[in-house]
């Protein structure tokens, strides 16, 4: 590890941007993972179990914020770990779509070379993943705070 | 918040640290790379694009960071679905997920999971289920630790 750390120090924001998910992303990522589990695209089912309507995977949101925190890190092969509780569901209506947004401070700047990314996501101003971090381990270029 | 009182879970906890055998070995694809990626809107061209992925280093396209969760719920499901395991998957929500990359998963990875019963607690009517999926490659090594945890919940909860 040569990584020139310095830029970077605890409570610097990397990065906050919103994404959107309609129903539609909801489908696509049922496929793409292979979880069918029919809250996440069937109203009647979502209802008849006592939720409000149709909700997000939490492994949607968890995903989603992985590929904001790529865009940040470069290569996605560098993220060695990443973690997170699902403290709020993402509701979806139909139609329309959830508006979520993610931020990544740093956490920790650590001695081995990698880099504590904490996450945050919120949809309509309520956190939905808690104590989401990533370890990213920083091989050679510095990476920099966005502001 | 009701005034009746939950009844437990039917989740076993005989289970805890018992396993289950592998599940069948899994081939990786560069399209499957592809399709999770974009559906998590996951914009590298590290996932997309092979050459990029040689340029960086990589033998072929790299998986996203949650790619792991493909494998590792296929293997989750050989507990979840096991009669034995007492879990009514109507009403699991998923409470916390973590991975441990001992190295980026890649297409042409071959990954086979065992799925381990980590730790089964139970309050208030509600018990939280972990489970340790461990993703290893063709060779026997380690690729991947995936720590799951559902919230089943009991009557009333």
């Amino acid at each position: 590890m040569s990584a020139d750390l310095t830029p970077l120090a605890p409570g610097d924001l990397l990065f906050e941007t919103t994404v959107t998910v309609d129903r539609a992303r909801l489908v696509r990522y049922a496929g793409a993972s292979g979880d069918f589990n029919p809250i996440h695209w069937n109203e009647r089912f979502a209802r008849a179990v006592g939720l409000d309507g149709v909700i997000a995977h939490g492994m949607l949101t968890m995903g989603i914020a992985a590929g904001v925190l790529e865009e940040w890190v470069g290569d996605p092969g560098r993220i060695v770990s990443y973690a997170t509780r699902f403290s709020r569901p993402v509701p979806v209506p139909d139609p329309g779509e959830a508006e979520l947004t993610v931020t990544g401070t740093v956490g920790a700047v650590n001695e081995d070379g990698t880099v504590r990314v904490d996450l945050g996501v919120t949809c309509n101003g309520r956190g939905v993943l808690a104590k989401a971090q990533a370890l990213i381990a920083v091989a050679h270029a510095p990476l920099l705070p966005v502001r | 918040m009701t005034e009746t009182t939950p009844t437990p879970t039917s989740a076993n906890d005989a289970l805890v640290g018992s396993s289950y055998p592998p599940t069948e070995r899994y081939l990786v694809s560069g399209v499957k790379i592809a399709e999770f990626a974009a559906a998590t809107g996951a914009a590298s061209p590290l996932h997309f694009d092979q050459e990029a992925a040689r340029r960086a280093g990589y033998r072929d396209v790299v998986a996203p960071p949650t790619f792991a969760v493909v494998v590792a719920q296929r293997a989750e499901a050989s507990y979840i679905d096991d009669p034995a395991a007492g879990i009514d998957f109507s009403r699991v929500v998923h409470a916390e997920e973590s991975f441990r990359h001992h190295r980026p998963i890649v297409a042409g990875d071959v990954l086979s999971t065992t799925v381990h019963v980590e730790s089964i607690t139970h309050r208030g009517g509600i018990s939280m289920v972990t489970t340790r999926s461990e993703v290893v490659d063709g060779e026997g090594r380690p690729v991947s630790t995936v720590l799951s945890t559902l919230a089943v919940r009991g009557e009333g909860a």
